[in-house]
């Protein structure tokens, strides 16, 4: 059961799921998250990224502050399109 | 210091279906060196549209069996989950008396080649996509097996069955520099050199970089290309949205996501991948206008890639003449992502000596210097 825990709350990913990839050879957070969504949710990965890293850290005995996080993309928190054109210039 | 038969520089989507195409023809001596990880150029950013409808006989027929290679993918590859593939077809909209000709001419030479996409009218196209704006629509043309699939999947499911096959991936392993020793090429990487008789370049934007390593001048650019993807929301819309008036593509993934993307004529060539607010802003705009429901779509996330961009917008394919052995699969220009299952079959074979399965003269490089440039009307 300890393995159903979910690690990915907003993309419903479990932590088995995650160790069965890292034993499988994805390593960092990056390929992690390209082939989960991991990270890719409304948060953004703040709640999930942390998780991940302690789990690849226990699996390949790399320190946590060794492990590289993804790179940060904006929008820093979602933004409606529609709010988004309302501010846009207008054009043909 | 490690032998091959063939090296492959560049683990985007374009180099791992090459890898598997080899190694399934039996050649498996092969390294494929990547400077980041699997699918961390243009294929990890791209929107993972295919489409078979184009405007030349040569690309109509490269995304025709490139799209039946990828229905079938999960299959030949042994890949349980699947690559996501949803074919709810393109709709690509005509804004212009000149365009609707146009592609009334396309559609002629699709239909001569099998592919049944058809003229669709602004109404005809909104039950196609109810909630489409079909202001100054004049029509669109259509084709219910066009469609997208995940980008990342496909390259995976590509690396394992090479890897699976004998194939030697390397991630994290930049090309440094390379030195010809008669038929013997060394690859310099922060691992140890490989060496092997064949090398090809698959570096996407970095080809030309690869190229400058044996003096080669490849006109490859790099151009930026900016993307969004919103929230998950219930399944809304159906195809990918492809407008070439407005120079933008919406689409719904499976997820439930919408992922759009814009061309802008003003973009700069270089290596820029960082995000803009004008985009963000200038998406909002176009995509609002024309599909009005998403007003209320969070954006989560915006980021950009490089498309390979070549002189005349195809890709360069084949074998160097004045450098027997260096081969290059570059150049794609923004649709390198549908073609790649294609490309990957093209070079092995190229690579092996076997007659192709279809004809790659047209995308040799030295179109460029004969000026015999491969005109396709039908691109963003
Ligand atoms: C925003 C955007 C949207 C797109 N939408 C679509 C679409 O809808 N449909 C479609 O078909 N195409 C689309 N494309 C184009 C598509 O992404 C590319 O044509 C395709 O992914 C090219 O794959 P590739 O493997 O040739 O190149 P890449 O994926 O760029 O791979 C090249 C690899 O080479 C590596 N490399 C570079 N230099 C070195 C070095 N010195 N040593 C080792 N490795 C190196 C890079 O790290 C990279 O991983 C889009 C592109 C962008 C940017
Ligand atoms: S918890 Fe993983 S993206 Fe939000």
């Amino acid at each position: 059961m300890a393995d159903q825990i979910i690690i990915c709350r907003c993309e419903d990913v479990t932590k088995e799921e995650i160790q069965k990839l890292i034993a499988d050879g994805a390593h960092t957070l990056d390929e992690i998250k390209r082939l989960t969504r991991c990270g890719m949710g409304p948060c953004q990965g703040r709640t999930c990224q942390p998780l991940i890293a302690r789990e690849v850290a226990a699996a390949t005995g790399q320190k946590m502050a060794e492990i590289k996080l993804p790179t940060f993309r904006p929008p820093v928190i979602p933004l409606k399109l529609g709010a988004l054109a309302g501010g846009g210039e207008k054009d043909a | 210091m490690l032998n091959f038969d063939v090296l492959i520089i560049g683990g985007g989507v374009t180099g791992c279906s090459i890898a598997y195409h080899l190694a399934k023809s039996g050649c498996t001596r092969v390294a494929l060196l990547e400077k980041g990880y699997l699918t961390s150029g243009a294929t990890g950013r791209c929107g993972a549209g295919f489409r078979q409808q184009w405007g030349t006989r040569t690309n109509c027929l490269l995304a025709k069996h490139a799209v039946a290679k990828l229905e079938q993918l999960a299959e030949e590859l042994d890949y349980p989950g699947g690559v996501e593939i949803k074919q709810e077809g393109y709709l690509i909209l005509a804004y212009t008396p000149k365009m609707e000709a146009q592609f009334k001419k396309n559609l002629a030479l699709q239909k001569s080649l099998g592919i049944g996409a058809r003229w669709v009218t602004p109404r005809e196209a909104r039950e196609i996509v109810p909630f489409l704006n079909t202001g100054g629509l004049l029509g669109a043309t259509f084709y219910e097996k066009d469609g997208h699939a995940n980008p990342f999947k496909v390259t995976d499911a590509y690396a394992r069955a090479a890897r699976r096959l004998g194939v030697e991936i390397h991630t994290y392993t930049p090309v440094q520099d390379i030195r010809l020793d008669g038929g013997i090429k060394t690859v310099v990487t922060p691992a140890g050199d490989f060496r092997a008789p064949v090398l090809v370049d698959a570096a996407g934007g970095h080809a030309a970089g690869i190229g400058r390593l044996v003096g080669l001048d490849l006109p490859v650019q790099a151009e930026r290309h900016q993307i969004l993807v919103t929230e998950p929301v219930e399944p809304a819309l159906g195809p990918m949205v492809m407008c070439f008036y407005h120079n933008i593509y919406c689409q719904q993934s499976p997820h439930g996501s919408f992922i759009m993307g814009l061309g802008d004529p003003n973009e700069p060539r270089g290596y820029n991948t960082g995000s803009s607010w004008q985009f963000l802003m200038q998406m909002a705009e176009k995509a609002v206008r024309l599909l009005p429901v998403l007003k209320n779509a969070r954006v989560v996330r915006q980021w950009a890639g490089v498309y390979d961009m070549s002189p005349d917008r195809q890709p360069v394919l084949g074998e160097v003449p004045e450098l027997p052995g260096f081969y290059v699969a570059a150049g794609f220009s923004g649709h390198g992502f549908m073609i790649a299952p294609m490309t990957g079959q093209l070079m092995a074979e190229c690579i092996l000596g076997k007659p192709t399965s279809l004809p790659i003269d047209m995308f040799s490089l030295s179109r460029f210097s004969t000026g015999e440039l491969f005109i396709e009307p039908s691109v963003v």
